[in-house]
């Protein structure tokens, strides 16, 4: 075969893909443009022409080197940013402003501090007109799908990172939402802790019917839990390619080493940092060591 | 051993240990404190006066309080006559009464008639005073505080709002006196229209300045869980600021006692500034103390008693509120679940 390994999809991955694309399209983007104007006046083009869609349950990533404009893509899709060109449509009806199908977790941890862990995960049933005691057994369902039962009268302050950022999860998912907007929720987290986290979201995406778009700028990351990734580039924001990722379901930690793993990951890799053709910019040392301490 | 204990008391932004802190506190009113007696008991100190114990020959009354050049000038000529001197002992002037008789003074103020009939017990006074500052933080938190709400929120507020209001706040409460007189008469009203003048504009910029504080990306979040406008004012905002906007309330809260005194002595004098000055007129200066005293007092307590309340009140902020409160707060349903917890 003439094909590059990262698209090379065994029958299976490729049935996969084939039956994934037939499921309806719940985020449909067409088009999207999104202009700044800089402190100085100039406008500054953040996204240009931007075209995607993504399918029902399918777990899609946005990836792409800083200031392709990722954060804002999601952002214009949760409500909270209006574009200046193009069309957006959740299950076919435009997106006018924020709402709770389109359920968000920050990089930051935006747990509400005066409200208990069911309190907060409580909160969207409650703006929904949702009665006291419905909210609070829903509630609990999701923090127990979390695995935070123990916690559930704790104040976020008393959690861990991790931990607020699986009530922020629980918080989001009780609402229903159509599609679940991640940015770059592990963004904040040790690398451990990360990688629990990691585990954790492919669980609860295997289990709860829910379709995720999630910003990321961590290259393994994107590849152990997507099935497409929309790779972007910067200045101005535009899609550079969407890439299917050949690694096999159910994800699991071992697959890191696979061959289409990291093929995969080459691939982007190349994409967002191209090979370097001229010269390294190098600072303009001099040599401050005294003779014989050399590194090498 | 002396020198890291040294450097660790001046360590840059650290907190000190708990007993270190404890003794500093306590020395912060005690060093004070020994002063005033060193000054008061020790006649080596100061002691520019000498109290007249046995008159002699003088002119002197017994128990007055005069200046030492004149009491030895006077002695002096009367041993020049072959006469009886005085003898008195070094005192400080009436001004400067001794801790132990503001001490006195702290029961006795509130147990001597007023020399005129229709003058007032302290106690009214200080009642007078409280009821003064009651009114005007109330009439000022219940349009203030909203409004700075408003204004922290919503561009739109602020920008109507806040120009004339920054203005505003430069004019001394003071100097409306003689307006506040012609409008409300000589009694209460003027003296609360001036506290709340100095309450109300600043209160309405610090709240809305706090308003503004509270994390953006709350209110995004709260949105994308689907808030309404309103929804966002009532369940995100409000409960957002509240541990603040109660620190800016104590806070608020002293400026207006500040404001208390010189509202007082516009039209009638009243109330413990009243007192203060007609104590002064008599040169009764161990009530003038005390009466200062109470005022630092019941300030220094209805904060402590507020910085409490507000423990108990926002167990989100992770502060231990005192055993007593913490349990006044259990039984009206505040505060709660924080206990159990502690140990998870």
């Amino acid at each position: 075969m003439d094909k590059p390994v990262y698209q090379q999809q065994s029958p299976q991955v490729a049935e996969r893909f084939a039956k994934l694309k037939q499921r309806p399209v719940v985020l449909d983007v067409e088009h999207l443009g999104k202009q700044f104007l800089s402190p100085q006046g100039e406008i500054i083009q953040a996204l240009q022409d931007v075209s995607f869609h993504v399918h029902r349950r399918e777990f899609m990533s946005v990836i792409g080197p800083s200031g392709c404009g990722k954060s804002t893509l999601i952002r214009i899709v949760a409500g909270l940013e209006t574009p200046t060109s193009g069309e957006i449509n959740l299950d076919g009806t435009p997106i006018t402003g924020p709402g709770p199908d389109r359920g968000m977790v920050f990089q930051s941890y935006t747990l509400f501090p005066w409200l208990t862990v069911k309190k907060n995960v409580m909160f969207g049933l409650k703006m929904s007109g949702h009665g006291e005691v419905e909210a609070e057994q829903d509630a609990m369902q999701w923090i127990e799908l979390v695995g935070l039962s123990r916690f559930a009268n704790a104040y976020p302050h008393q959690l861990s990172g991790g931990m607020k950022q699986r009530v922020a999860i629980a918080r989001a998912l009780a609402n229903r939402p159509r599609i679940l907007l991640m940015d770059e929720p592990f963004g904040a987290l040790d690398a451990q802790t990360r990688a629990q986290m990691q585990a954790y979201l492919m669980q609860i995406w295997e289990n709860v019917d829910v379709t995720i778009m999630f910003i990321t700028h961590d290259l393994d990351e994107a590849v152990y839990l997507s099935d497409r990734i929309l790779v972007l580039k910067a200045n101005p924001g535009r899609v550079d390619e969407m890439v299917e990722v050949p690694v096999a379901h159910p994800r699991e930690p071992g697959q890191f080493l696979n061959p289409e793993f990291l093929a995969t990951k080459e691939h982007i890799e190349h994409l967002i940092h191209p090979p370097v053709t001229e010269e390294i910019e190098r600072l303009p040392i001099q040599r401050m060591t005294p003779v014989g301490d050399d590194v090498y | 051993m002396s020198l890291t204990l040294g450097s660790s008391w001046f360590a840059v932004r650290k907190e000190l240990p708990p007993n270190t802190g404890k003794l500093l506190t306590f020395l912060s009113f005690v060093i004070p404190f020994g002063l005033w007696c060193l000054v008061s008991y020790v006649p080596i100190f100061w002691h520019p006066n000498m109290t007249v114990l046995e008159v002699g020959d003088t002119y002197f009354e017994e128990g007055d309080n005069v200046k030492k050049v004149d009491f030895f000038e006077e002695n002096q000529r009367k041993l020049d006559n072959e006469e009886q001197p005085a003898v008195g002992r070094p005192s400080n002037p009436v001004y400067l009464p001794a801790p132990h008789e503001v001490a006195i003074s702290f029961y006795t103020a509130f147990t001597t008639e007023p020399r005129l009939k229709d003058e007032k017990w302290l106690h009214e006074s200080l009642w007078l005073s409280i009821k003064v500052i009651f009114y005007a933080f109330m009439l000022s938190s219940i349009f203030g505080v909203p409004l700075g709400i408003l204004c922290g929120t919503f561009d739109f507020f602020r920008k109507l709002h806040e120009p004339f209001i920054e203005f505003f706040r430069y004019l001394p409460a003071p100097c409306f006196g003689a307006l506040a007189i012609a409008i409300l008469g000589i009694y209460q009203a003027p003296k609360i229209a001036i506290v709340f003048i100095g309450t109300f504009f600043q209160q309405v910029l610090v709240i809305s300045s706090t308003t503004r504080k509270l994390d953006l990306s709350l209110l995004e979040a709260a949105q994308t869980l689907g808030a309404t406008r309103f929804q966002l004012l009532t369940r995100v905002v409000l409960p957002g600021i509240l541990p603040d906007l109660h620190r800016d309330q104590r806070i608020l809260l002293g400026w207006a006692w500040t404001y208390l005194i010189v509202a007082e002595v516009v039209g009638t004098s009243t109330g413990i500034t009243w007192f203060i000055n007609q104590q002064g007129k008599y040169r009764i200066f161990d009530n003038v103390f005390a009466a200062i005293m109470m005022i630092g007092i019941l300030g220094l307590i209805s904060d402590w008693l507020l910085q409490e309340a507000g423990k108990v009140m926002f167990p989100w902020k992770g502060e231990r509120a005192n055993p007593v409160f913490r349990a006044i707060g259990r039984m009206f349903r505040v505060g709660q679940a924080d206990d159990e917890l502690e140990e998870a």
